[in-house]
Order: structure tokens, then sequence, then C-alpha cells
């Protein structure tokens, strides 16, 4: 491999690392805090990508989609986590498992009946349409670095937001004993929705994010679950600095996987994960 | 009363499954094949969910194994013998759930559910990606094993009614096999298990051993129901495989209330139904499936066993 095919494939490792971080997150978030096992966390990834691409026929910018989109996330998070995840939290991890497959089925057979079984394309935004060029042959497209660089904003934000903000506090306080945070008058049905629905919208984001990339096609977000199951087991549940290094693990073996040894590239994000867990099954990150 | 009550209605639904196939009807002979197989594949679960209280999401691996290893066994261009078939099957996928038990035990609770999906949707790739079994196209078994031993030919598995009576004996092999095996100090073991792990430890039990074997033995069992699975439908994708099956088989063991074995073929039979009718009335048949899931989560703790108790109760409370 020469360099310029090296650093291509470099920074694709780092992108794709650093887009599942936002999926990973958000599940490693709800399990660490709330304790609930969301198998449906892919699919809020595939909703997000199903939205930049309707979004974005209604407005004809990817860029007012994320903007509109966003919000549209949240709330909804917010509204399953009223209607649903709420009765969940004190059921066992069988029940969870339960009601959230059921969900997947829902979601993916809503997108069947809204969006058809098609694959769609998403444009990427005029702004970032450009492709910087490496050698005579070579070019990098200039919306992976805007993914990456997106993600990163994000990622930065995620840890300010739980290390020096009151809400992050809470959050902390609350993974450690809700019963506890309870009893000091904090509200802490408010804080698991906030932190739900912030968990939908890292997903959506996710998925709104790479539509242009991946394209928007059935199925997309179990394969994303999957494969943030493993970033998570590999980080260690709860921890969101294990989620972010367990991302960049999973994303730079899944790329070099797929360029050294094509035939195998499924299996070597498990193989990873075997290794991991007999080192260490807790996690890499996981306290205690 | 209550033991003689469901004593009845084992007796009625086993000669309705041996009446059955009289009614000539090939369509509902292999439905009720297919049931049945399902049945074996719920009953090898609940043995882990149910009893040993480990939550398997990857158990249509060792189905999967069963199923594939049943087609690469068998010659291409002759009949397999069914007494090499069946037994292969069974015992690679109960290898295979040995070495991954061997990983995924070093685990528990939520960690030990995605880490079975994940080795299961390993497992997934390597038939998938590979040209072990076909890719993604999966791979047909050509010929209906056969069962003759020498040149004793029991019964005709090409024949659909006889082919269903094989796999009910099968099923019903299964469940004394589970019955008698939860009898057992194993299964009094892993029972213990399940309600207190750490005191099992401390009474001097090798917990992770009894696990193990646990583990190993559903997947052996889920792949004796693969193997029958091939042999019924004649063609293996890795579809057999995929987290769907996992899901599909764990909703039939909770719909049927874990840790009750009739439960499990119950929930199987359950399961089968609801697919039919509802995949009769929309090709969006998923949605409806998703709905009742949910509902029966919300509304309905401890599935379908948990039923005629809570029949019983309501009734009760009425009477006074």
């Amino acid at each position: 491999m020469d360099l310029p095919t090296f650093l291509i494939q470099l920074l694709n490792a780092v992108q794709y690392g650093l887009l599942l971080f936002l999926v990973a997150s958000g599940l490693t978030l709800i399990f660490g805090i709330m304790g609930v096992i969301n198998l449906a966390h892919g699919a809020f990834y595939m909703v997000g990508a199903y939205l930049a691409f309707a979004l974005t026929g209604l407005t004809g910018n990817l860029l007012f989609a994320i903007l509109l989109g966003i919000p549209l996330a949240f709330a909804f998070g917010a509204l399953l986590e009223w209607l649903l995840y709420a009765h969940l939290y004190k059921r066992d991890h069988l029940e969870q498992v339960l009601l959230t497959y059921g969900l997947i089925l829902i979601f993916e057979e809503g997108r069947s009946l809204l969006f058809g079984d098609d694959v769609h394309g998403v444009d990427v935004p005029a702004l970032f349409a450009a492709s910087i060029p490496l050698t005579d042959t070579l070019s990098y497209p200039v919306y992976r670095l805007v993914i990456s660089a997106a993600c990163i904003a994000l990622a930065a934000g995620l840890f300010l937001l739980i290390r020096r903000t009151k809400l992050g506090m809470v959050i902390r306080a609350g993974s450690h004993d809700r019963d506890m945070v309870q009893a000091l008058g904090i509200d802490i049905d408010r804080t698991y929705r906030i932190v739900f629905a912030l968990g939908v919208a890292l997903a959506a984001f996710g998925g709104m994010l790479a539509a242009p990339v991946s394209s928007v096609y059935p199925g997309m977000g179990n394969q994303v679950l999957i494969i943030s199951f493993v970033v998570v087991v590999i980080g260690g549940i709860g921890s969101v600095t294990g989620a972010l290094v367990a991302s960049l693990v999973i994303g730079l073996a899944d790329t070099f996987g797929k360029v050294l040894v094509p035939e195998y590239a499924g299996l070597a994000v498990y193989l990873v994960m075997a290794a991991v867990l007999l080192w260490r099954p807790e996690g890499i990150f996981r306290r205690g | 009363m209550r033991l003689r009550a469901s004593r009845v209605a084992l007796l009625v639904a086993a000669v309705a499954v041996i009446a059955f196939p009289f009614t000539d009807s090939a369509f509902y002979t292999e439905l009720l094949a297919k049931a049945m197989i399902l049945a074996i594949f719920a009953l090898s679960l609940d043995l882990l969910v149910g009893y040993t209280g480990l939550v398997s999401f990857g158990h249509a691996a060792y189905f999967g194994i069963g199923a594939y290893a049943t087609v690469l066994l068998a010659p291409k261009y002759d009949p397999a013998s069914l007494w090499l078939v069946l037994p292969g099957a069974v015992v690679a996928a109960g290898l295979a759930a040995l070495v991954i038990g061997l990983f995924v035990l070093r685990t528990r609770g939520i960690y030990f559910i995605m880490v079975t999906l994940a080795f299961a949707q390993m497992v997934f790739y390597v038939f998938h990606d590979t040209g072990l079994g076909g890719g993604s196209d999966g791979i047909y078994l050509n010929f209906k094993p056969s069962a003759a031993i020498g040149s004793l030919q029991p019964f005709d598995l090409g024949e659909a009614r006889q082919q269903c009576w094989f796999v009910a004996a099968l099923l019903f092999l299964t469940w004394w096999f589970l019955a008698r095996l939860l009898e057992s100090p194993f299964g009094r073991a892993i029972v213990g298990i399940r309600s207190n792990e750490q005191r099992m430890r401390a009474l001097g039990f090798a917990t992770v051993r009894y696990k193990l074997a646990a583990f190993a033995i559903a997947g052996a069992l889920a792949g004796l129901a693969g193997s029958l699975y091939a042999i019924l439908f004649g063609f293996v994708t890795p579809e057999l495989l995929s987290w769907h099956q996992s899901g599909n088989v764990l909703l039939m063991v909770i719909l049927g209330g874990i840790g009750s074995l009739a439960g499990s073929v119950g929930g199987a039979f359950a399961f089968v139904a609801m697919q039919e009718v509802f995949s009769g009335w929309t090709k969006h048949w998923q949605l409806l499936m998703g709905g009742v899931i949910v509902a029966a989560v919300l509304f309905l703790p401890g599935g379908l066993a948990a039923l005629p108790g809570r029949v019983r109760r309501a009734f009760g409370a009425g009477g006074g």
C-alpha cells in the first residue's frame, strides 16, 4: 500500500469510527444510566437517514434537513421515552430485549410502508461538494472531512456536557444511585427523558450525516446497531470515553480489514471483540 | 387436578399431531412439521433463558450451523444417510456452542446479550461472505437423507406424512430429554445458578462449567432443529443464522412463558400461527408482529403459560 492510499484509508477509518461513536455513545449512555438495553437504537440511525432523505427532498439542501431533523429526532425520542421506555426501567433485560425487538420490526415495516424498499441517494450539500486532490489520480472528498469534524465537535460537546454542567452532574450521579438522586429532590424522570432523547438525536444525526456517503437503504440501522454493540462491549458499558476509543479501534479494524483481507473483512471486527473479551471481559474502560 | 388437565391436554395434542397428516393437506402437514421444528429450537433456548438464566440473543447461530452441517455433510449426487447427517449436525452445533461459550460466558447480564448477538453475527458472516456454504445465495440439499440401515428401510422422509411423524418423534424425545435433564442433579444445579450463582459457587459448584455444559447442550439441540429444518425444506441460506431468527426464537420462548417446557412448545406454535395469519392479511405483517410483541411485554408479563393462572385468579376473584 502506498502512502496516499494508506492516508485515504486512514481518514476513512477515522470517519467511520467517529460516525459509530455517535450511535454507540447514546447506546452506552442509555445502558449505563437507565440500565436499558435498547435494540432499537440502530433504528434511530435509520430514522435519521430517512429524515435526511425526506427533508432534503423538501428543502433542497441537506444542511437545512439536518437543522430541521435534529429537533424532530429529539422530540421523537422524548415521546418514545414517555410512551414506552419509561415503563422498561424496572423490568428485566429479557423484557427490554423483547419490546425493543418489537420496535425494530415496527420501524422497519413503517419505513417500508412510507419509503418502499429501494435504495435512495442523498446529495452532498453544494458547499462541501469539492474534493481535495492528493495525487494525479487520487483525491479526497471534502464532505467526509466535514463528517469527521462535525463528529469531533459533537464528541467534545458531549464530554463538556457530562463533565462540566449541572445536567451532567445529575446524569453521572443518577447512573450510580437513582433513588438517592431522587431523594435529593432532583426530577430524575426528566433527566432520563433528556438523556434518552439526546441518545436518539445523536444516532439520528449520525444517520443524517452518513446519508450522502452510504446512501439510504433498508436494514441500514441493524448493521450499525450490532457493530455499536461490539463498540460498547469493547469500551465498557456507560463509558463515553470507552465508546470513543472503541469506535476508532473498530473503524480501523473494519476499514483495513476490508483493504487487506477482503474476504474475511466481516470477521475482523468480531475477532477484535473476542480478543478484548479474553483480555478484559468487562471492557477496557469499565470502572470498578 | 391441574396435573390431570395438563396431561389430558398433552394427550389431545399428541393425538392431533399423529392424526393431522391424514387430512392430506400437504401445505398444512409441512407447516405442522415446521412448527414442531421451531418448537425444538425454542425448547433448546428455554434451557438457557428459562432454566440457567442466560439470555442468549444469538441462538440462531447453532440452528444455522446445524442446518449447514446437514447440507455440507451430504454427498452432492446421492442421498446422505440420515444416521450420519443428523448426529453430525448436532455435534457440529454443540462443538460450536462449546467454543463460543468459552468466550461469551466470561460476561454476564447486558454484556452477555450483546456478546452472544455479536458472535452469532460473526458466524453469519462466515457463511455469508466466504464460499464455505454458497455465500449469500445459500445452498441446496439435493436429496432427502435416507433412513436406511443396511437393507432395512424403517421409514421414508421423502413421504410428507412420515417426515412429519419423524419430526414429532424428535420433538417428543427432546421434550422428554429436557424434562429428565431438569430433574437430574445437573438440572437442579443450573436452576440454582439462575436463582443465585454466588451461593452455588459458595456451595462448591464450578458454576462456569455447568453454564458451559448447558450452553453446549442448548446449542446441540438447536443444531438438531436446524438439521431437521434443512431436511424439511432442502435449502439453507445465511438468513437462518440472522439475528431476526435469534429474535424470533426468543420471542417464542417469552411468548410461551420462560421456564416452562410446554410454554416453549406453545410459544413456537403461536408464533407460526401468527406468522401465517398476519402474512395472509398483508405483506407488511412484521408491523403487526411488532405490535403484538410490544403489547405482550406491556400487558402480558409471564407469557401464555401464565395465562391460565391469571384467568383463574380473575374468575376466582369474581366468584368471591
